[in-house]
């Protein structure tokens, strides 16, 4: 947050479903800056549109209406060598159901974007395994998804995120289907990372956990922004909710 | 340099020059290398590795589809070979060889019967590989979406499901060419002697099997196409949505 570099610029975005004759808007107009470096919670009960904003920011679905833009680049206008290299490169995804491919083990799943990346088998290995040491579980490298827990799996979905050194780390409930401490030890080294290598993320979330961890918190109810606070802001607030 | 893909803003300098030539992703920074060609990749060795990988671990699946292409592959190779020894002895010249024939009710170059057996077994075997490729793709798709989420391209996916399909189609065009052979001869053996084999034309023997290997391997790449076409074309939320 030091520079103040706008990485993600979000602007007017609505996104309509079509489910049967009826149009769901799931966002219903959204506008949002995200800094280079900060740590961005999406809160919001249920339904509230976090993960279609999260697939918007990512790339991953493409707005109705309005405009994202990463790096001042409007990612609608990237074709899809661009919007993989976007994938591969800029951004790194973290999923509440992990999403690791089954078939392979954690260190396969580590190197798979850095192969993408055009990265050297060889190089690719080390750093995998740098990485599995980072999060802590270089003993299970030749593990399959299958063999390890929710929360290891999690951490291999973290490391494999940092594969490529993205900018860019989105996060949709990474702790949702965690325990209460396995989750806190993730948010602890999501918040490690953003600290140690400056990497901006971003998560949607409904666990009040990640509260501590953020720079700021975007709350969002009904496909719309209700209020942005900062961290400073946010003690105040938490003790509101906790009481009520 | 010529045209600017897009009036994107980056840089002032950049954005007023316009100087963004097509072959250079909006992200890089100006002195990363700008050949687009080698910045998302999948080397062949690597994805034949992840094909075995995916072929070994549904290792039943892909016996059962295997299966449907070896038989009828050795169908298709039984009556070729059968063909080939009943000409064998047809043009032996001994008479009462063409006797023994004639009572089967051989007649040269095949019955039409016997044709359109062959032709229907085929095409079931093929309607059998499409169902069984498409279930596989419904199977993996998160897998799929996966992979996109890492900076797959759709050329990724599509030649790793056609890779896994010539994988079938060697092995299942290969043994079912070899069964068919045998059993036609055994066949032959029964009903003719020894000299079913020794009047056997080895070079139109070596023909059928050839064409029933290159028919068996042909039909399992046929089988695949439309359900490695949908899973390439598949957008990766779409994938993601699906609940295992
Ligand atoms: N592909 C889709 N088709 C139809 N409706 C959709 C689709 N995706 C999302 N929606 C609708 O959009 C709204 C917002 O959904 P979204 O998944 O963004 O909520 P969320 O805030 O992530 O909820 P949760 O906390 O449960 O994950 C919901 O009403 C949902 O039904
Ligand atoms: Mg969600």
């Amino acid at each position: 947050m030091a520079d103040q570099h706008t990485i993600v610029r979000v602007t007017g975005v609505k996104r309509n479903f079509k489910l049967g004759s009826t149009d769901v808007q799931a966002l219903k107009g959204v506008d949002l800056e995200i800094f280079a470096g900060e740590y961005l919670s999406i809160m919001g009960p249920s339904g509230s549109g976090k993960s279609t904003l999260f697939n918007m920011i990512g790339g991953l679905d493409k707005p109705t209406e309005g405009k994202v833009y990463i790096d001042e680049v409007d990612i609608a206008q990237l074709d899809a060598f661009e919007l993989a290299w976007l994938r591969n490169r800029k951004i790194g995804y973290i999923f509440q159901t992990f999403n690791l491919i089954q078939v392979m083990t954690a260190l396969e799943n580590i190197t798979l974007p850095m192969i993408f990346a055009g990265v050297h088998n060889d190089a690719a290995v080390a750093k995998g395994i740098e990485l599995l040491d980072l999060v802590g579980l270089h003993k299970r490298y030749n593990h399959k998804p299958q063999e390890l827990s929710g929360g290891q799996q999690q951490r291999v979905a973290i490391a494999r995120a940092l594969a490529n050194d993205p900018a860019i780390i989105l996060a949709d409930e990474p702790t949702g289907n965690l325990d209460l401490s396995t989750g806190e030890e993730i948010i602890k080294l999501m918040n490690d990372l953003s600290k140690e290598r400056g990497v901006t993320i971003i998560t949607a979330t409904h666990d009040y956990k990640m509260l501590n961890a953020s720079d700021r918190v975007v709350w969002i109810e009904d496909g719309l922004i209700k209020k942005i606070e900062h961290r400073d802001q946010l003690n105040i607030d938490v003790g509101c909710i906790s009481m009520a | 340099m010529v045209h600017g893909v897009e009036p994107w803003v980056e840089d002032t300098f950049l954005s007023t020059e316009q100087d963004m030539s097509k072959n250079r992703i909006p992200f890089q920074n100006q002195d990363e290398q700008p050949d687009i060609a080698a910045q998302v990749v999948l080397p062949f060795k690597k994805s034949f590795e992840i094909s075995l990988k995916s072929l070994k671990s549904r290792f039943l699946r892909n016996m059962v589809t295997v299966t449907s292409l070896i038989l009828a592959v050795s169908f298709l190779a039984y009556v070729l070979v059968g063909a080939d020894i009943s000409s064998g002895l047809y043009h032996s010249g001994d008479l009462d060889l063409i006797k023994a024939l004639e009572k089967t009710g051989y007649e040269p170059g095949g019955s039409a019967k016997e044709r359109w057996i062959v032709i229907l077994s085929l095409l079931v075997c093929t309607v059998g590989i499409i169902n069984a490729q498409l279930m596989a793709v419904t199977e993996r798709f998160r897998e799929i979406g996966t992979m996109k989420c890492l900076g797959a391209l759709d050329s990724f996916v599509l030649r790793l499901f056609l890779l896994e399909a010539s994988m079938q189609g060697t092995t299942g065009a290969l043994l079912g060419s070899i069964f068919g052979a045998i059993i036609a001869i055994l066949v032959g053996m029964l009903r003719f002697g020894l000299d079913a084999v020794t009047m056997l034309p080895l070079n139109e023997v070596g023909m059928s099997l050839f064409y029933s290997i290159g028919v068996g391997f042909g039909l399992s790449l046929l089988g695949v196409l439309y359900p490695a076409f949908i899973a390439a074309r598949m957008r990766p939320i779409e994938a993601m949505r699906t609940e295992e």
